[in-house]
């Protein structure tokens, strides 16, 4: 297909999507949306609507990821826009015959606003939404990712022809002017590393796009893939046009597997229809793309490691120079972008270099897509301007910690970043202020923390994620990592002393001087940032061998409160150590020695009867 | 034998050639990597035997030992950690009498960790023979055992 056969056939696509006139209900079909019973949702309505001889006025769109995860599976009915949310199978029916059939609302499914108790009919109009800046996911709400003319139909790859009009130099001029960032977390200028590659001596070049989105609580990069796959695969060739690169490579986690689906039936589309292969829409431009998939290594995520990943070696990070630009993938002068880099790119080409630096700060332009998870009410993708603030995001968006909690502290970054307390949340998120504070945006994750959050026990928990994780080529990394685990161990459990925290300070210093690539420089984060904020807890921990939020299981025992007991026998029968003894309606008590603290009496308790309390007391 | 050679041929051919997917399609289809998988895939990839042995032993979702019939994979990301995934872990754990990366002695099930499903909204989630369990507790790791009885 050439450019005028491709203009004529996205015509036709646009044309028929701005006159339909029919229903359609969309069903977010997202990992999130799928795992709380999506996929079943999307069977009953395509049954019913088929019962009811209405499959051909009724449309029925499968989307990618809304992004409002807490509320799944999420359906909006089109045109106008009715948002209903925890949409079950036995809720079909009723939709299609009140909603769809008869225009009437289903109060039920309403989202209802926390704070002014009022239902919400739009989403457009639901807070989680309104409070964003929608760019990269904005489309993902809107097609079927399994459909490349549901992509062409909301003027997708016309990006892609604006861009084969220009020259290569200046394509990378608006890119450079633009003011895009990685968005995978180092934050290097994308123009500049477009042209390095460019300049980079050599026939054969490669672009690749990183999908290996590996920082556990971050899932902006799969939503995207899984959600909007094509605006990937479009960035790339743009990209690889300007670098004039003929071969791409996506590189996705395994742990993904329907972007893996997504991205293999895409790259087929674009290839059908002549997007992709032989020549890229008629002209004299090969290029095609193929998928990778990673193997469950977090270090992959680093570009030399991925590359060697990619080449059939195990993942082991390389020393630069050489830069991969000028030495990458089989030697060759590679250009990597992460996913949602790429995706950015069309927007770019689209609306212009100075429409997109008018959104965000001084150095940080765009918009940014973070996972909000964790200790908070609104779970979900939130995608906002640079700059906006972690109070923004955590309250605003996100709605504060449930049940009433006070939210403690945020980890942002992943194993790389570090956590802040909520003092720290009125700084602005962009690439540079956070990494004063001890932190760094990172790829997007942001996990909030409440007051039964203990900061010590997070850091050990990164610190024995990224020893796991250690490719082991640096000794510093290798040894460093576990080391911190080790010392961390000792004080959630009671065996800590007031010189192990020199000890780990010292111990960071090295291993982040002295490591080979991101995932060692900047694995003493996490520890370092919670002894700087949170150094009262580890206190806690090591002089009064107590775990403030009653986590850390070595310090923390369960104690039946008689005067609250009712003797209902619940916590007994749920015992899996057979701890606990009384008789029905009078009080009950735990066995300390028997009992293993699994908590599970705590959280099966009606009446708040068992406590949490420290170690010594029980034993006193 | 026989058999083995012609299903790494298909897969090698599918996978152009590298390493690392054709490994995840020959444990696909066997639930691991045998020896005898590994010196076949060595030996018509033209990759000494000790790289592919590396390659295997270096990326977690390699196994090279059997599975159980059901996979249990419990997620440890960090959403999921913070809101007590290793109290299901450890549930599963007494409960099974299996340890992280074993098989039950029965076959039935193989516990794994994962580091992030991406699906925190629904933490702590254990996924039994791909299917999710959602907002997991200690209390509910039993009812989801007995599905599978």
């Amino acid at each position: 297909m050439n450019i005028g056969e491709f203009e004529g056939l996205a015509r036709g696509l646009i044309e028929r999507r701005e006159a339909a006139k029919n229903v359609c209900i969309t069903v977010c079909s997202g990992t999130g949306c799928r795992a709380c019973g999506g996929e079943e949702v999307v069977r009953a309505f395509a049954a019913e609507l088929e019962n009811l001889g209405l499959t051909g006025t009724v449309e029925l769109r499968d989307t990618g990821c809304h992004g409002f995860c807490e509320r799944g599976p999420i359906v909006v009915i089109l045109p106008e826009g009715i948002f209903y949310q925890r949409v079950t199978v036995d809720a079909v029916p009723e939709i299609i015959e009140q909603t769809v059939r008869h225009g009437k609302l289903i109060e039920r499914l309403l989202y209802e606003d926390p704070q002014s108790k009022e239902k919400v009919v739009y989403e457009k109009d639901v807070p989680f939404y309104k409070r964003q800046h929608r760019l990269v996911l904005a489309n993902n709400l809107l097609i079927d990712p399994t459909s490349i003319e549901d992509y062409i139909s909301i003027g997708g790859y016309q990006s892609l022809v604006k861009a084969l009009a220009m020259q290569p130099e200046e394509i990378i001029e608006i890119i450079k002017r633009s003011g895009l960032r990685g968005r995978g977390g180092a934050g290097f200028p994308t123009g500049r590393k477009w042209e390095h590659c460019r300049r980079a001596k050599g026939t054969i070049k490669y672009v690749i796009c990183n999908g290996d989105e590996g920082d556990p609580g971050a899932y902006m990069d799969r939503s995207v893939m899984e959600g909007n796959p094509h605006s990937v695969i479009e960035g790339m060739i743009i990209g690889a046009y300007a670098i004039g690169a003929n071969e791409g490579w996506i590189y996705v986690r395994n742990e993904y597997p329907l972007a893996v689906k997504h991205l293999t039936r895409a790259v087929e589309q674009a290839r059908e229809l002549g997007i992709l292969a032989g020549s890229v829409l008629g002209l004299d431009f090969p290029f095609d793309v193929r998928i990778a998939k990673g193997a469950g290594a977090f270090v992959c995520g680093e570009g030399t490691a991925l590359i060697a990943s990619i080449e059939g070696k195990i993942g082991v990070p390389r020393q630069r120079p050489p830069r991969t630009t000028q030495q990458g993938l089989f030697g060759k002068p590679t250009n990597m972008n992460n996913v949602e880099t790429w995706a950015n790119v069309p927007l770019i080409i689209d609306k212009g270099a100075e429409w997109f630096s008018s959104i965000g700060t001084e150095t940080s332009k765009g918009t940014k897509i973070f996972s909000l998870v964790g200790k908070v009410q609104n779970t979900g993708l939130v995608e906002v301007p640079m700059g906006a603030t972690l109070a923004q995001i955590v309250y605003d968006i996100g709605g504060g910690a449930p049940n009433g909690r006070d939210v403690k502290a945020i980890q942002i970054g992943g194993p790389s970043g570090g956590c802040l307390p909520k003092e720290l949340f009125y700084l602005p998120i962009d690439y540079d202020s956070l990494v004063e504070a001890g932190a760094m945006m990172g790829s997007g994750g942001l996990i909030v923390m409440d007051e039964d959050t203990c900061m010590v026990d997070v850091a050990r928990y990164f610190s024995n994620f990224l020893q796991e994780e250690s490719c082991g080529k640096c000794v510093t990394c290798r040894e460093g990592t576990q080391r911190m685990y080790e010392i961390l161990t000792d004080i959630t459990e009671g065996r800590g002393k007031e010189e192990d925290l020199d000890l780990l300070e010292e111990l960071g210093a090295t291993v982040r001087d002295a490591s080979l690539c991101g995932l060692g420089q900047t694995a003493p984060n996490p520890v370092l940032s919670t002894m700087r904020y949170f150094r009262g807890e580890y206190l806690a921990h090591i002089t009064e061998k107590r775990c403030p939020a009653g986590v850390c299981r070595a310090l923390t025992a369960y104690r039946i409160d008689p005067d609250r007991c009712t003797g209902c026998m619940l916590c007994k029968k749920q015992c899996p150590q057979q701890a606990i003894e009384g008789e029905r309606k009078k009080p009950h008590t735990i066995v300390q020695d028997a009992c293993i603290r699994c908590r599970i009496c705590f959280d099966v308790c009606k009446v708040g009867a068992v406590m949490k309390t420290g170690v010594e007391v029980v034993h006193a | 034998m026989a058999e083995l050679s012609q299903v790494v041929g298909e897969l090698i051919s599918r996978n152009g050639g590298l390493l690392i997917g054709v490994l995840e399609d020959v444990q696909d289809r066997y639930s691991y990597l045998s020896e005898d998988a590994l010196r076949e895939v060595s030996k018509r990839l033209r990759i000494p035997l000790r790289d592919v042995y590396g390659v295997a032993t270096f990326y977690r979702a390699f196994k090279l030992k059997p599975c159980g019939k059901y996979l249990i994979n419990v997620c440890l990301g960090t959403a999921c950690h913070v809101r007590r995934a290793t109290g299901v872990l450890e549930t599963i754990r007494r409960e099974l009498n299996v340890e992280v990366g074993e098989t039950t002695e029965d076959m039935k099930f193989t516990l794994e960790t994962v580091n992030c499903l991406g699906a925190c909204a629904l933490g702590p989630i254990m996924v039994v023979g791909g299917k999710y369990y959602g907002q997991m507790t200690p209390q509910k790791v039993k009812k989801v055992l007995k599905e599978y009885a």
